[in-house]
């Protein structure tokens, strides 16, 4: 690739940072050059992004009829799955399961909430509610 | 204190650079990941991460690290710990000591990133060259400038949990026995590096290539995990700070310097064959992202194809290229 042909595509997902990309030079020499990011990657981060975060409004949808626990929502809103959380917080994945359920939710403790919201960022209010 | 830091295309990499340069050595980011025989391709159907198998266009983190021992005889310490509180006290031991140290840390608790570049990935390298208050001056070799971050962040990326968890893992080279690079030194990192791409292992180097265009041609189109894995691909290739091309263009930076460090004009030749080759992984990068963005159909076979393709071109290079070091 030419020094010139580095895309600046100026795309959404770098959030206005620049990246070193490797480029020949008028001489030939490969240089660092900053790029303000190619479609390609954007399309690419994009449905990554996109796929979690249409996960979460699933849940949302799901804890809002009643058949998913907040800390279903606050899962998928924090991009983590099961086994992400299960070594996050301590719980074997089986509890974790557990308690993405209205009803094994409802029974946690204080201070099992506590291990859960510490995993998320979370104070525990926000945990048992929907943002 | 100042720190000079320079801007560099992938984390490891750029880190190990500028820790060294800051100890005085004439380190470039190429030709530290070069040395280290860090270019790769690996493909590793069972293991996932957030559902997505690894494909990896480099060595494993911290070979970059471990890499620099060779060459420049360069011992690193690691250290890692059980608790986040330990782990700060130590990190702020060695900062009053005057030392910059590495870390690997979580990349999606790290407040500076962009919030669409928060994942979590377990294996992102940084330096941290002080502490003013409670904000830990950083630098983050993937971005233009260094930043900061407040210590209850940094710790929370220090220990996340997960694939690869950093458990607080610090390091800070001990002692550095050559301070420039012999040029025998350069050609076995070369021929080193065209062993792993030509190992013959079903899932790492160009077998590796292949191994992947076999599974991807056997894809139904229709199915959205296809364009998922698709998508996957490309952004290992791309988006995760790679310098383009999977880091291609970069070992090609790499190849260029070591021609006269290697004392092997032919090298020269070789890196307009890698930026060439790069190009085509460029290639398939536009293709498969239209594919993903639904401007043409998902055809996996016509993406399998055109990594046999590279593949082809990647087994010649290598084997021309390990005689020519020789």
């Amino acid at each position: 690739m030419e020094a010139d042909n580095v895309p600046q595509e100026g795309n959404a997902t770098l959030g206005g940072q620049r990246k070193a990309v490797y480029a020949r030079d008028a001489s030939g020499r490969l240089v660092i050059v900053t790029s303000r990011g190619w479609e390609v990657e954007e399309i690419v981060t994009r449905q990554a992004v996109d796929a979690m975060a249409q996960q979460a409004e699933v849940s949302r949808e799901r804890v809002l009829a009643g058949v998913a626990s907040p800390l279903e929502y606050w899962m998928h809103a924090r991009r983590m799955d099961v086994a992400l959380l299960a070594q996050s917080s301590g719980f074997w994945q089986w509890r974790v399961r557990r308690h993405l359920e209205p009803r094994g939710f409802a029974r946690l403790s204080g201070a099992q909430l506590g291990r859960y919201a510490q995993a998320l960022g979370l104070t525990v209010t926000e945990l048992r509610q929907l943002p | 204190m100042t720190f000079d830091h320079r801007h560099a295309a992938h984390c490891e990499s750029g880190v190990v650079a500028n820790l060294l340069r800051h100890h005085g050595l004439d380190m470039s980011e190429s030709l530290a990941f070069g040395l280290a025989s860090a270019l790769s391709f690996a493909y590793l159907p069972f293991i996932k991460v957030s559902g997505q198998p690894v494909v990896a266009y480099r060595a494993l983190p911290r070979a970059i690290i471990r890499g620099m021992k060779a060459p420049l005889d360069a011992h690193f310490r690691f250290e890692s710990f059980r608790s986040e509180t330990s782990g700060q006290e130590r990190l702020d031991a060695l900062l009053a000591e005057g030392r910059v140290v590495g870390l690997q840390t979580s990349v999606y608790w790290l407040p500076y990133f962009p919030p669409d570049m928060r994942f979590h990935f377990n294996a992102h390298n940084l330096l941290v060259y002080g502490k003013e208050g409670d904000d830990y001056l950083i630098s983050d070799p993937v971005f233009e400038h260094p930043v900061r971050c407040p210590s209850a962040d940094l710790a929370r990326a220090r220990f996340a949990k997960g694939v690869l968890a950093p458990k607080g893992l610090l390091y800070y080279p001990q002692r550095i026995e050559r301070r420039s690079v012999r040029p025998a030194a350069v050609r076995q990192a070369i021929a080193r590096n065209c062993r792993h791409m030509l190992a013959p292992v079903p899932i790492a180097g160009v077998r590796g290539i292949r191994f992947l265009a076999s599974r991807l041609e056997r894809l139904p189109a229709d199915e959205p995990a296809t364009a998922a894995l698709i998508g996957h691909i490309v952004r290992m290739q791309e988006e995760i700070g790679t310098g383009g091309a999977g880091f291609r263009f970069l070992y090609a930076a790499f190849l260029q310097e070591a021609a006269a460090l290697a004392e092997r004009p032919a090298l020269a030749t070789f890196a307009d064959r890698l930026t060439e080759i790069g190009d085509g992984w460029r290639g398939f990068a536009l293709k498969a992202a239209r594919m993903v963005k639904g401007r043409e159909p998902v055809v996996p076979p016509a993406i399998a194809a055109l990594l046999r393709e590279l593949a082809v071109r990647e087994e010649a290079f290598f084997r021309e290229l390990k005689t020519a070091v020789r």
